[in-house]
Parts: C-alpha cells; sequence; structure tokens
C-alpha cells in the first residue's frame, strides 16, 4: 500500500547544521568570522589585502580561499600578511560548510581575532551555502551594473554589509546610484553600506573602522 | 550549478524519512522551490536519476511545485510580484516591503510503498 509521509525538512539542513558546527568554534575561541561574497572581479581579493594591510599590528587575520583551481588569492593575502589556508573546490561554484569545517581544521584560531572567508566568485550559489560566519559581506562594484540587486536577490536579501568598490569609477561607468540603493532598499532595509575604492584607497578608512570596531565588540561579549 | 550536492540531499533527507517508517520503497518526492532559489528542477531530475540507482528510491518521481516570489508593501498593504526593472511597490512606491514567499526549498512529503 501507498502512504504519504509528510517531511518538510530543509534541502540544505545538513549543511546548515554543519555551519552551526563551525559558529561554534568560532565562537568559542573568540574569532569574528566573515564570509566574502562577490561576483568575479568585483574585487574581494583587493580588500582583504587593503584589510589585512589597514589593519596590520591591531588584528590578527586569518583567511580561507575557495577557489576553483588557483592559489593566487590566497598568495595575494599571504603576501599582505595574512595567514591564508587555500580550498581549490575543484570547479565547484561555491564553498560549504564542509569544506570550511576541513579548512578550519589548518587553522590556528587561538592566534586569531578575524577570520576571512572568500566564497567563489559568483553570485547565485554562495547565497544558499551557510558556512558558520557571523556576518555576509557582498562586495558589488560599479562595472558590474547597477541592475545586480534586481537579477540576484537571493544574494542581496541575504547579507549583513554591502560594499560598494570602484566609486573611483563613477565618471566612466553608467551607473544609476539611487537605482541600485533602491533594489538594495527593498531586498535588504538598512543593510550597512561602504561606498570605497581600494585603487585610490578613498573609503577604506571607514570600512577599517567598522571593522575593527566588530572585531573588539566580538571578543567583548 | 550546485544541483549534484542537492539532489544528494534530498536523497539523504527522503531515505532516512522512509527508513523511520519502514518503507520498502519510495515511489515519489515532493519537492517546494521558490523563484528565487536558484535550483533548476531539470538539472535535479537528471542527477536523481543516477543517484538514486540502487537505493530504495530508483524510479521515484520528483514532483515540482514551484513559488513564485511575492512581496507585500508594509505601508499600504499591496501584494505584488516583483519585476527586473521595479522591486518598488507599484501602488504607493513605498520600499519598506517583506518577502511573502519565494526562498522556499525543501522536500514536503514523500509516497513510499510498505
Amino acid at each position: 500500500m501507498t502512504k504519504r509521509i509528510p517531511v518538510v525538512e530543509k534541502i540544505l539542513s545538513v549543511n546548515d547544521r554543519l555551519a552551526l558546527e563551525n559558529q561554534a568554534r568560532f565562537d568559542s575561541a573568540g574569532v569574528l568570522a566573515l564570509n566574502f561574497m562577490a561576483s568575479p572581479g568585483a574585487g574581494k581579493t583587493a580588500l582583504i589585502e587593503q584589510t589585512v594591510k589597514g589593519l596590520q599590528g591591531q588584528v590578527r587575520i586569518g583567511m580561507i580561499n575557495g577557489d576553483i583551481a588557483t592559489s593566487l588569492d590566497a598568495d595575494r593575502a599571504q603576501a599582505a600578511g595574512a595567514t591564508a589556508i587555500q580550498i581549490n573546490t575543484g570547479g565547484d561554484c561555491h564553498l560549504d560548510a564542509v569544506m570550511v569545517q576541513s579548512a578550519l581544521a589548518q587553522l590556528d584560531l587561538t592566534a586569531l581575532d578575524l577570520v576571512i572567508i572568500e566564497n567563489v566568485g559568483n553570485l547565485v550559489c554562495p547565497a544558499e551555502f551557510k558556512l558558520g560566519t557571523h556576518r555576509s559581506v557582498l562586495v558589488a562594484s560599479l562595472p558590474e551594473g547597477d541592475d545586480k540587486p534586481y537579477k540576484y536577490p537571493g544574494m542581496y536579501r541575504g547579507v549583513d554589509v554591502v560594499v560598494i568598490n570602484k566609486i573611483d569609477l563613477l565618471p566612466y561607468v553608467p551607473f544609476r546610484m539611487d537605482f541600485f540603493k533602491k533594489g538594495i532598499e527593498v531586498l535588504n532595509p538598512g543593510v550597512t553600506q561602504f561606498e570605497l575604492s581600494c585603487r585610490t584607497g578613498e573609503g577604506i578608512p571607514a570600512w577599517l573602522a567598522w571593522l575593527e570596531k566588530q572585531v573588539r565588540e566580538f571578543k567583548e561579549s | 550549478m550546485h544541483e549534484l550536492t542537492v539532489t544528494e540531499s534530498i536523497l539523504e533527507i527522503a531515505l532516512r524519512h522512509a527508513r523511520e517508517q519502514n518503507a520498502r520503497r519510495i515511489t515519489g518526492l515532493y519537492l517546494v522551490i521558490g523563484e528565487w532559489s536558484s535550483v533548476v528542477d531539470d538539472s535535479v531530475q537528471f542527477y536523481w536519476d543516477i543517484i538514486s540507482e540502487g537505493t530504495i528510491a530508483k524510479g521515484a518521481t520528483l514532483h515540482f511545485r514551484r513559488v513564485m516570489a511575492e512581496l507585500v508593501c508594509q505601508d499600504c498593504g499591496q501584494e505584488y510580484r516583483p519585476t527586473s526593472e521595479n522591486m518598488a511597490c507599484p501602488k504607493c512606491g513605498g520600499t519598506n516591503v517583506k518577502l511573502k514567499s519565494g526562498e522556499e526549498f525543501f522536500l514536503e512529503a514523500i509516497d513510499v510503498d510498505e
């Protein structure tokens, strides 16, 4: 006889559970963890370089980098002074909680204050897979176009911070800042935003001050 | 793009629930997928046919229920579907809105033979 069994279980519940385990490890070490997401070329690695240099001597930073094949980004972060672990996803379009768990085994959290996880460059898949980080940071950039919140609502809804990079290009690219921001406002009202340029350094101090405060408050909590 | 992982998850959840009920066979799965959760039905079906092979779920039919994204304006109460050009309320122009549906992604039920 056939019968119907109600299940009502989230498909990614296994990943969600592992993400909570990762978060517990960060919590017990007093380490703030960030998930950096963006499309390829938006400037995730450039922002990490600026962050590592800018907070040198104040915040001890570890970095987990997810990339499809190379370790170029991890090398850049390491050169800037961070402890970097590379995960090659072997073609996978996103990091998941299991990959982060295995990277954590190679990272001494007691020697760190902040871990930045650089996700695979992609605006679709990373939004679906929780990693166990405390905040998600989306790095957007002007040349991508101002319609991205409208095209990738899932990504823009799920993040805690939107960093708008490459603002030095504003005079040269057709980017309607008000249209872009209206999309963000609908999807994610009150989300923390920064406008900056990793190339010129404009706006970087405000980002660093915010992040340093987040790390400090997390340690004290 | 990550449908293999997703499909493996679906199989794992279905097999676990079937086992708990001592079912002999799984004949159907009912999936609910929101418009804003980035999953492609055809790819899930493609992987399903491969990975369910050799399990009690082999040959089970996948039923997909798609849920459209819908927003509710918190200022005037208007319910509407967002477009790729405009996400603000079409009636009052407000941006204080809540998502009513569209992010679902779960296994609702399974059909089993006892």
